[in-house]
């Protein structure tokens, strides 16, 4: 008999939860199979599926989703509300799991984190493992399992980050939710261009979190979005050890428009904002990222 | 001398805002001035690209305030973008150079008593619990009877013999309502004015159009951020039903939402945030009801609306039901609008001839 496959789509959860979600389901025996890295295809599918004014990311992930279709058994499509009181996440995070059930015909497996009802995250891969049809002594071997890998990797991220702030480079920190930065289409253009200009790119959410979460308060004190706290945190931990900060947001992403302004207005160090819309040309970005290092590297040399 | 206290506008309710601070801060309260192009176009200005509407609005009106003299501004919190608007706010007017103190009422969602006890015992040193707490509660009776009226004449608005009577009747209640004495003489002058509503002719087929708004709070309460939809849809002799008022947000929310969920639980399993799952629920209750059209309006860029579109087209297309979107910014242009709904009403009366 074949294996169950399950379906992971390329965005939004993926680069925060790829790891566990992967030793997890291959604990448990499933086969897991990624959607492919964003392009243009990727795209065009998730404009046809997606309504005008979501944001990018929205519409990768919609693409993403959609490219899946057929090929797997479930597709998993996780809703997370909140890790607690003061630690939100973006809105549509809350009704994607309601909007993709609603727009595909596909068996979805879900769970829902919801601190403030005491639905925790081990909750939910309890939740998960139950619709799988598994027992509980299996399920919780499993997350053990994952969790210990997820730490062991997180632990490995966190060290080469670390170092990279000693390297004696151009050091740029990269502010952007993950699923942005580290996104094929989004993220890698602008890294690749800087790093090919001899620089040292720093991806804010690479620096520990533990170390950025409470440092949100030094810029703004009711910053309540849990992604946009380590986001902000991470630029106060670094501040003083880089040269440059990048603002890197999707069109139009809610939470970003409020807080990005509000770090123009209160950081001191060189920023650029860079907003991006519909992929069709770099070379727009390559200009105001070429002056943005000239920029920088005549303030080095005073 | 005493401190001059401004807050953003939303539809009639600064009279109940008005009321309450009027009596509790000691304070001399600034009346907001209607919204105009120039408001917008001073928010606009000083805003963020991509912030949604609300922000815009409220930020000009302010600017304007504190142009003519305001020492001390308001803002309500709500649910998703609503509740960090305060911190950026405050900060852009800084950055423009007033001085001035500001005081947020609703931080991140919820309502901290506490707090903001503290805030308002800064503005005024002498206010007395037991007082402030007796003028909420009639702000809040206030609040409700408004919205009683409100509702009856929506329904009406548009079938009355001499055009403009009701909402004269409403615009003298309110100036009654802003200078009433406690809760008895509040609750006499609404019985006085509830009858005289009443008895104003209406000429009302019982087969006559029904159309429902749902959508963003702000967009839909604020009669200029909609072009002044309602009266548009009333010169065409339309019913029309509003579910989201002040009353619900603040008081009938928390109950009604499990009852919302549990109607739409084929569509939606889950809250999606602010008003986006009741909107859904709605537009099931009134499709099962039989209505001539949905409009659905809301700022441009409000996120959870968004999230809510697909499914709300889903549920009309199945049901058979027409639904126009309406997405509103700064520089919407009144006309088009006033084209896009005339083209609905044709069409859901040729649907009625049918």
């Amino acid at each position: 008999m074949d294996k169950i496959k399950i379906g992971l789509p390329r965005s939004i959860f993926y680069y925060e939860h790829e790891y566990m979600w992967k030793c997890f389901f291959e604990k448990l025996g499933f086969e897991v199979i990624t959607s492919h890295q964003t392009n243009q295809e990727i795209i065009r599918l998730g404009d046809k599926h997606s309504n005008d004014e979501m944001c990018l990311s929205m519409k990768i992930y919609l693409g993403h989703v959609s490219s899946l279709v057929n090929k797997c058994d479930y597709i998993l499509v996780p809703r997370i509300d909140n890790y607690g009181l003061t630690k939100q996440t973006c809105t549509n995070f809350l009704s994607i799991y309601d909007l993709v059930k609603n727009l595909f015909n596909q068996k979805l497996l879900h769970y829902n984190i919801d601190y403030k009802k005491g639905e925790t995250e081990k909750c939910a891969y309890f939740d998960i493992g139950k619709q799988l049809g598994k027992r509980k002594n299996e399920v919780k071997d499993a997350y053990d399992y994952a969790l210990i890998k997820y730490y062991k990797e997180e632990k490995r991220r966190n060290i080469i980050a670390l170092n990279k702030l000693n390297s004696k480079k151009l050091k740029i920190l990269l502010v952007g939710h993950d699923y942005n930065t580290e996104d094929e289409l989004i993220g890698t253009l602008i890294v690749d261009y800087l790093s090919k200009n001899n620089c040292e790119i720093i991806k804010s959410h690479e620096i520990p979190k533990e170390m950025t979460v409470n440092l949100y308060d030094k810029i703004s004190k009711t910053l309540y979005w849990k992604q946009n706290r380590e986001n902000v945190g991470s630029i106060v931990y670094c501040e003083d050890k880089i040269d440059g900060i990048i603002l890197l947001s999707a069109f139009p992403c809610g939470s970003d428009s409020i807080v990005n302004e509000l770090v123009i207005r209160r950081v001191k160090a060189p920023i650029l904002n860079i907003v991006i819309d519909d992929l069709s040309s770099f070379s727009g970005f390559e200009t105001r990222l070429e002056s943005f290092l000239d920029i920088i590297k005549q303030k080095c040399k005073r | 001398m005493k401190k001059i206290v401004a807050f953003p506008q939303m539809g009639n309710y600064y009279v109940p805002a008005e009321y309450l601070f009027s009596r509790i801060l000691n304070c001399k309260i600034m009346s907001p001035k209607k919204i105009t192009r120039n408001t917008i176009e001073m928010g606009t200005k000083n805003s963020p690209d991509f912030v949604c509407m609300p922000f815009k609005y409220t930020l000009g009106t302010m600017i304007e305030c504190l142009d003519s003299g305001a020492d001390i501004v308001m803002q309500f919190g709500g649910g998703c973008r609503y509740g960090y608007y305060s911190e950026l706010q405050e900060q852009i007017l800084k950055d423009l150079g007033y001085s001035f103190q500001y005081i947020n009422l609703i931080s991140a969602g919820k309502a901290d008593v506490k707090k903001i006890y503290m805030e308002m015992k800064k503005v005024n040193p002498k206010l007395k619990i037991v007082q402030s707490l007796y003028y909420l509660l009639v702000a809040r009776t206030m609040i409700k009877y408004m919205d009683n009226v409100d509702d009856y004449i929506r329904h009406n608005m548009g079938f009355e013999e001499k055009a403009g009577e009701l909402a004269g009747l409403n615009k003298r209640m309110l100036k009654e309502f802003s200078g009433a004495k406690g809760l008895i003489h509040l609750t006499n002058i609404y019985i006085k004015y509830y009858k005289q509503i009443k008895k104003v002719k209406i000429v009302k087929n019982k087969n006559c159009l029904k159309v429902g708004i749902i959508g963003e709070l702000y967009s839909v309460m604020e009669p200029f951020a909609n072009y002044y939809l309602e009266k548009e849809l009333a010169s065409y002799n339309i019913d029309i039903t509003r579910f989201t008022n002040v009353e619900y947000l603040l008081f009938q929310k928390k109950k009604q939402i499990k009852k919302y969920l549990k109607k739409a639980k084929n569509y939606i399993k889950y809250k999606m945030g602010a008003d986006a799952s009741d909107n859904i629920a709605r537009t099931l209750l009134m499709c099962e009801e039989k209505y001539d059209g949905i409009i659905h309006i809301k700022s441009s860029f409000c996120t959870p609306e968004i999230g809510a579109m697909p499914i709300i087209n889903k549920i009309c297309n199945e049901y058979d039901i027409p639904v126009i979107f309406f997405s509103f910014d700064s520089n919407t242009s009144e006309v088009g609008i006033k084209t896009r709904l005339e083209a609905f009403h044709d069409m859901i009366e040729m649907r009625r001839n049918r």
